[in-house]
């Protein structure tokens, strides 16, 4: 057959297992393995109220680490994602302590916020051409600023409106099931995973994410509105940081305007040790979870064998430069 | 009307395209008919890809007139002209390489499921494998192109075009990166094309290409029109010399003897598909071109002798001794240089000055006791070389950037000279040099071979390599294709070796 040799070729390629399917696996069973020895170490590890905690403290840096992975396989960065979780969460306790809005109106609106404040973002990369890492450190302090300014430098309890702290620590699987009393902001991060996984797969923002950060030129001579689908991917992130927003008021029951600093490469961490490249492109919202669920579980195990906080620090540092030494290393093996 | 196989498709007329500084294009012409394979050909800088791309709304040009099927277009954008049923392959492929083959067919056009956002993958894949049934192309829509060789992704870029309906299907040197067998797959899906009534212009340097797969031949160069001819009538030593047709340069050649020294061996020097088998020598004294079209591999083969490339294999020896050069350092500890072609980008400190640029190589001999640079002996250095070279410069301490390129290539060679290098690889040392310069340019080079100095000259400029080579050695696609006396050695002899494909299948059998 005369195409004979053709084909050859394309099976073996093809025969190589896909870079990040294979970082996928690897860190799920990092994960495995990283469960099995705390379980080992520490009795208390797989006890019932320990899982949950491990839930509770995966849901923020999860739902941040879900929008970043967005803007990540578009072959763009989000540093602002911490802060404007912040503004969000400030926002949100205006909306409905100053306002006096109704807390569904005051938590729709706090997500709106940091939708915002993603658009703007995609309007400064997209528009302005200014380079997204740029870009979004400008938008980490203007956010950061704004939280203080509008909060006056002190946090806004949400005292008069209980609801809202139950409705995220609640347990309507709890209510159910009795004795499963998993709160329900760990429901939320599972339901967002899922809709931003189906997003990136089923829809047409998916797979203009895709084709973004795999090859913006050719995507734009293909006549891609390249420009709209950048802000479209920052604008997804940003509302991502203002659910994140909305969770954290609600879990500490106030919002905290000097948090969130850090929190962005948490997230950034997260996406890497999920298989996202950094180079776009490539990524999925499994991996993600994965990797946000590696990061608070090593957290949570370190704390209960004693470790003290800056050695977790270290450890979690260490992981990621580990695993963007991976993805380099595949980027390497390409033909 | 009915639409008939020899129609006129394209009539493009008096196209002009300036770029700053540059006639890109003077009053070009080219027409296709329907169910036509038609050549353009032409040197490096002749034109082809502009006048192709501006067909293909990549660029606009300046005046000019374009019909298609007998009508007048505006072409402003690549998507406008994809509406016109105009497609272009281009020689770097588009293509997106995480998504897969049916994803880039159909990217931006969808297949939408129930709700107007949700695509409908099924759709998408079976649409995708009906084009490669078209093309009788066995490839799985769902692989990712990044897993796909070059050719089965070209394959993907021609079922791209087909699914745009287009008409009019353009190709820039798409046999560049192929072999013999995937080239011959190439030209069964071209053949299709043409049956199915489609105008094919095929850019391509392979003359004897042309014979297998043209119907007609448009040459072009130095940014003009030359001529049209029936392929059938035309043989390709006529169409080389409507290639190179140019005056050459009319200047006495200043050549003095090479000494018999072997300075520099090279044995089956291999990198990759870029680099294979290069064994060549140089002697003291000598100037050795290298001739080829870009691509050809030389300014990797340079690259890979200064240790600025790993080789995959090497027998390099320096003055008799052999040389295992992993890295710049070592090159230059043998005294070897290397002058890129982008000098600013790879040979020059922009903006430090010219003191600093010519001793940044050899700070070492000029230190003091503590690290400590002896500014004195720096300062006198750079005076000597500027004076010898005459360097024009107000003084030694004005920025590199503000110099003219003949100028900068003088600063670039002042290194090297004070690196006490006794080879220096020139790649295309009078790029961006202005004529006046040139000249200057090339009387130093003689004067370094009259030093002894060996100097191997890559430029793609024949008359630059006639006039200066003791040897030239020509490439084509990674291998030395063929080796000219510099003396008596034409034009044509080196495009006939440059783009001699053929000579490459067989030796490389």
């Amino acid at each position: 057959m005369k195409i004979g040799s053709l084909d050859l070729r394309g099976a073996q390629r093809t025969t190589l297992m896909r870079s990040d399917a294979m970082q996928r696996f690897l860190a799920f069973a990092a994960l495995i393995v990283i469960v099995f020895v705390f379980s080992l170490l520490s009795p208390n590890f797989l006890q019932f109220d320990n899982v949950v905690g491990i839930l509770i403290a995966t849901t923020v840096n999860g739902i941040l680490a879900l929008g970043v992975t967005f803007v990540i396989i578009s072959g763009s960065i989000d540093l602002s994602v911490g802060t404007v979780m912040t503004l969000s969460a400030v926002m949100t306790a205006v909306f409905i302590t100053v306002w006096q809005l109704p807390v569904p109106v005051g938590i729709v609106a706090g997500i709106a916020t940091g939708g915002l404040a993603g658009l703007v973002n995609g309007v400064l990369v997209a528009r302005l051409k200014i380079p997204s890492f740029i870009a979004t450190l400008g938008m980490l302090n203007v956010a950061k600023g704004l939280a203080l300014v509008i909060s006056g430098l002190k946090p806004i309890y949400f005292n008069d409106t209980p609801e809202f702290n139950r409705a995220a620590m609640g347990s309507v699987i709890g209510g159910i099931v009795p004795g499963l009393e998993i709160p329900n902001l760990v429901v939320v991060l599972f339901v967002s995973a899922l809709a931003a996984s189906l997003i990136l797969s089923k829809t047409i923002l998916g797979r203009f994410t895709f084709a973004l950060g795999s090859n913006e030129e050719a995507a734009r001579l293909s006549g891609v509105n390249v420009d709209a689908w950048k802000m479209a991917v920052f604008t997804v992130c940003g509302l991502f940081s203002g659910i994140a927003g909305v969770l954290i008021g609600a879990r500490l029951n106030s919002a905290q305007p000097s948090l969130g600093q850090g929190y962005e490469l948490d997230a950034i961490a997260a996406a890497v040790i999920g298989g996202t490249s950094l180079s776009g492109g490539e990524g999925s919202i499994l991996g993600t979870v994965i990797g946000a669920f590696i990061i608070s579980t090593l957290t949570n195990g370190l704390r209960i064998l004693s470790v003290p906080q800056e050695w977790q620090t270290v450890v979690t540092g260490g992981i990621v430069i580990v695993a963007v030494y991976l993805d380099i290393v595949r980027r390497r093996q390409r033909p | 009307m009915p639409e008939a196989v020899g129609d006129l498709l394209v009539e493009m007329d008096g196209i002009t395209k300036d770029f700053p500084g540059v006639h890109a294009l003077r009053d070009c012409r080219f027409d296709l008919r329907r169910g036509e394979v038609h050549a353009l050909v032409g040197e490096n800088g002749a034109g082809k890809s502009t006048l192709m791309k501006i067909l293909a709304g990549v660029y606009r040009m300046d005046s000019g007139r374009i019909r298609l099927k007998g009508a007048d277009v505006d072409i402003a954008t690549p998507r406008a002209a994809q509406q016109l049923g105009i497609s272009i392959i281009h020689q770097e492929l588009s293509l997106m390489p995480n998504l897969t083959a049916a994803q880039n067919i159909f990217i931006g056009r969808e297949p939408r499921g129930m709700l107007p956002f949700v695509l409908d993958e099924r759709a998408l894949n079976k649409n995708a494998q009906a084009l490669f049934d078209q093309l009788h192309l066995r490839l799985d829509p769902q692989t990712k192109v990044a897993n796909l060789a070059v050719a089965q992704q070209q394959m993907v870029e021609i079922a791209k075009a087909l699914s745009h309906k287009a008409e009019v299907v353009i190709m820039d040197e798409p046999t560049a990166a192929l072999t013999e067998t995937e080239i011959d797959e190439l030209f069964r899906i071209i053949g299709k094309l043409r049956e199915t009534g489609v105008g094919v212009v095929h850019i391509s340097h392979r003359l004897e290409e042309l014979k297998r797969i043209s119907d007609r031949v448009t040459v072009m160069r130095d940014g003009q029109y030359i001529a049209t001819v029936e392929t059938k009538d035309a043989s390709i030593e006529q169409i080389i010399r409507m290639m190179v047709g140019r005056a050459i340069f009319e200047e006495a050649r200043e050549i003095h003897e090479a000494h018999p020294d072997v300075v520099l061996d090279v044995r089956d020097l291999s990198r990759g598909r870029a680099v294979r088998h290069v064994s060549f020598d140089l002697h003291r004294g000598e100037i050795l071109g290298f001739a080829g079209l870009v691509g050809a591999g030389r300014t990797e083969v340079a690259r890979a002798i200064f240790g600025a490339d790993r080789a995959d294999s090497a027998g390099i020896s320096v003055n008799g001794r052999a040389a295992n050069i992993r890295s710049p350092g070592d090159a230059v500890r043998r005294g070897i240089g290397y002058l890129s072609e982008d000098r600013k980008r790879y040979g020059l400190a922009l903006s430090m000055d010219v003191e600093t640029n010519i001793v940044l190589a050899t700070f070492r001999k000029f230190l003091r006791a503590f690290g400590r640079v002896d500014v004195g002996r720096t300062r006198s250095a750079a005076q000597q070389r500027v004076e010898r070279l005459a360097i024009k410069t107000p003084s030694i301490r004005q920025k590199v950037r503000n110099l003219s390129g003949g100028n900068q290539q003088k600063v670039v060679i002042a290194k090297w000279l004070t690196a006490d290098t006794d080879i220096l690889i020139f790649d295309e040392p009078t790029r961006g040099i202005d004529v006046g310069a040139k000249s200057e340019i090339y009387h130093l080079l003689n004067e370094l071979a009259q030093q002894g100095k060996a100097i191997i000259m890559i430029s793609s400029e024949l008359p630059e390599i006639l006039r200066m080579s003791h040897r030239i050695l020509v490439m084509c696609e990674g291998r030395i294709t063929g080796e000219l006396s510099g003396a008596g050695a034409t034009q044509e002899q080196i495009m006939t070796y440059a783009t001699m494909r053929e000579a490459v299948a067989r030796a490389s059998e």
